[in-house]
């Protein structure tokens, strides 16, 4: 068990590595330093000096690979590579294209905010989904089911801008029951903010978290040990959370734990419609205003994370499902 | 113009978008045929049509289908002055074709009287006179401030938007690249998914580990920033999109087979199978995917909705199809200003959200039947 999670850990760099590497090729590749300079300086008419002078100035004038004219190990590591996508690495994720703020500093003030946001829309959502889908198998092919079902399928059928246009206006506008927009520092004061943002994102999620967990559930509940619970004479709330939930949340484990990272890099649409000063709006500003060295930090960070995450679902196959074994 | 012109302008300049459009006709079509050979899939079938909901999503699919292809076909007109005749180059004498092209959606659409009809700006669905006022002279020699009276007045269904375009022309014409969105996507990731997820569930040690690696440098980027990376090198546009949500929803559904393909390889029957000699690639074919076909499908058509919803969030935050294709993404992101107006414009965000629940709803609800009739263990009969 514990060789195994060394073993994965081990794997994860290899893994982040490749990933830098795909977003080295693409931004230093596919798109030329000259072009971000030019993107960046904005102006109608711009010299070959001031490009230089941009490159210079946010390091992006070193060669991508090889600095033949320096020596030892500089000739490594005064690269753009080593620069600016292995140092990624130590998390140091240098300064803002666009107005030279630092990166990581930008980074650690504006997750908790994303937090704020996501964490309750994750743990709501998830709760409500599972006790839906519980129901939902429990009134298996009767009308609350496909009454349920339906309710899902449409819920599901609508993007999430609309889901946050309608609610901003009915119960921001008509009903006037939360703020429209905004966030205040603290969290008590910001409370009141983060209601709709949190209606909204569960309501949005409601009818694929349902869906998905009642699919897994019908599926636990044709097997024969299901028949071997009732047969025992269980009732059917034990046969449901005791032994169908257990086996069940396997695949629900998957979906669960491969959505942690988001939880970090927030939601972008809820964000930039909120007003809230999280990783999400971060990342919109730094598209609008072409900053590549904020996407590529962000890119790499969600990385991280994920990968992260993947580890943590395949060591909980083996808590919950004996039946995997890990070699 | 006589007939026999037409046909041949018709034939110098005709064109069809997107060979991918038709290679997913063609194969939708091939598929259909072979599988009505099959009894596992006949029931099927007859199980999901068995409900009339389905069936009238089906036909709602078909439509939309039909949609889309028609305004993959189309042809290049010669551009003509007043008088009628075609415009030529004067250097080389070549005929001018209008680059942007007309579909046969397009020919329907003016028959109909939907393209063709613009006004200046503003009008409410049905009306006679436009939003906005105008200070004119009636016939009394009076001074008067009112809305000036349409071009074509009760002809607009939805109303038209801040350029005098209808509405219900751009919600028709953003059918073809929703469907784009949705499949194209699909046809690149399904089958590397399977492959990929198989073999690294089935076989496992160094396969699985090589394949994990492959796929795991993909997947660990998560979507979202993916397709940010990707846009803002590549900027706005159809084509990038698609490939970039291609890239983006193979990885999944990969992990979700490679997954489930590793329980199967522990169950009794594949273990019988292996028991018997029965080579891996048969093991694979025959007794592990039809178990994982399902999955597939679910995941397909789950996509197929969340992608086309997806381009609503992409527009908005800068990195979808760009202003100059027409889709429901735009579409929604040019309402957003106008729902503060007064009186508020509802009619474009309306009609965009109607035309995507119109797809989005029937391809969810057709998946759903789908996946009760192909799953086995959900099977009733």
């Amino acid at each position: 068990m514990l060789a195994y999670i060394i073993r994965r850990v081990a794997y994860a760099f290899p893994i982040l590595f490749g990933v830098n590497v795909a977003l080295f090729s693409l931004f230093f590749f596919v798109n030329s330093p000259d072009v971000m300079a030019r993107q960046n300086l904005g102006e109608k008419r711009v010299t070959p000096e001031q490009i230089e002078n941009w490159k210079r100035e946010h390091g992006y004038h070193l060669p991508r690979f090889f600095n033949a004219g320096e020596t030892g190990w500089s000739k490594l590591t005064q690269t753009i590579f080593w620069q600016k996508s292995m140092r990624l690495f130590i998390f140091d994720f240098g300064k803002s294209d666009s107005d030279n703020s630092r990166i990581g500093e930008a980074v650690c003030r504006r997750v908790p905010y994303s937090l704020f946001v996501t964490i309750p829309i994750f743990l709501i959502g998830m709760a409500i989904g599972l006790v839906f889908a519980v129901l939902a198998a429990f009134y298996r092919a009767t009308y609350i089911d496909a009454a349920l079902l339906v309710v899902c399928v449409f819920l599901m059928s609508i993007p999430l801008m609309l889901y946050i246009l309608a609610g901003q206006y009915l119960l921001a506008i008509v009903l006037k029951l939360t703020p429209i927009s905004g966030f205040a520092r603290p969290l008590w004061i910001a409370l009141k903010f983060l209601v709709l943002p949190v209606i909204i994102g569960v309501v949005a999620e409601f009818g694929s978290g349902v869906r998905y967990d009642r699919t897994i559930f019908l599926e636990e509940i044709n097997k024969d040990y299901v028949r071997t619970a009732r047969a025992k004479g269980l009732g059917e709330v034990a046969v449901l959370f005791k032994h169908a939930l257990k086996n069940a949340m396997i695949p629900i484990l998957t979906s669960v734990v491969v959505a942690v990272p988001f939880l970090m890099t927030g939601s972008l649409l809820l964000e930039k419609f909120f007003g809230i000063p999280g990783m999400g709006n971060y990342l919109i500003d730094a598209i609008h205003r072409q900053d590549f060295a904020i996407v590529r930090a962000m890119v790499f960070l969600g990385s991280v994370l994920y990968v992260g995450a993947l580890i943590a679902v395949d060591v909980s196959y083996t808590l919950v499902d004996p039946r995997v074994r890990l070699k | 113009m006589i007939l026999a012109e037409q046909v041949k302008e018709l034939w110098a300049n005709w064109y069809f978008h997107d060979a991918i459009v038709a290679a997913l006709l063609t194969g939708a079509v091939w598929l259909a045929f072979r599988l009505r050979t099959r009894e596992y899939w006949r029931l099927a079938f007859r199980q999901v049509f068995r409900r009339r909901i389905v069936t009238a999503s089906f036909v709602m699919l078909c439509l939309y289908s039909l949609v889309a292809v028609l305004d993959s076909v189309g042809y290049h007109p010669a551009l003509r002055d007043e008088q009628g005749n075609a415009r030529t180059n004067p250097r080389t004498g070549a005929v001018v074709t209008d680059e942007n092209g007309v579909s046969a959606l397009d020919v329907v659409l003016t028959w109909a009287k939907i393209r063709g009809t613009d006004e200046t700006s503003y009008s409410a669905p049905l009306a006679a006179a436009a939003l906005n006022l105008e200070t004119t002279v009636n016939a009394q020699g009076e001074t008067v401030r009112e809305p000036p009276p349409l071009k074509h007045p009760g002809r607009h269904l939805l109303g038209t938007d801040k350029i005098g375009q209808d509405v219900l022309y751009l919600a028709v014409k953003s059918i073809r690249t929703g469907m784009i969105l949705g499949l194209i996507t699909t046809l690149l990731a399904i089958p590397l998914a399977v492959l990929f997820g198989v073999v690294a569930g089935y076989f496992g040690g160094l396969t699985d580990d090589v394949i994990q690696h492959i796929f795991t440098v993909l997947a660990s980027i998560p979507n979202i920033l993916l397709i940010v990376a990707f846009m803002v090198v590549f900027g706005q546009g159809l084509p990038q999109l698609s490939i970039v949500l291609g890239i983006a929803s193979w990885t999944g559904l990969c992990r979700v087979l490679r997954g489930e393909t590793m329980k199967l390889r522990e169950t009794e029957y594949v273990q019988a199978s292996e028991a018997a000699g029965v080579s891996r690639v048969r093991i694979m074919a025959r007794h592990i995917m039809p178990n994982l076909m399902h999955i597939v499908l679910i995941t397909a058509v789950l996509g197929f909705s969340g992608r086309v919803m997806s381009e609503t969030a992409l527009t908005y935050i800068g990195i979808g199809v760009g202003a100059g294709t027409i889709s429901w993404g735009v579409m929604i992101n040019d309402a957003l200003g106008e729902l503060t107006r007064d009186p508020v414009v509802w009619w474009k965000l309306f009609a965009a959200f109607i035309f995507m629940l119109g797809l989005v709803l029937p391809a969810n609800l057709f998946g759903d039947a789908l996946r009760d009739a192909l799953d086995p263990r959900l099977r009733t009969e």
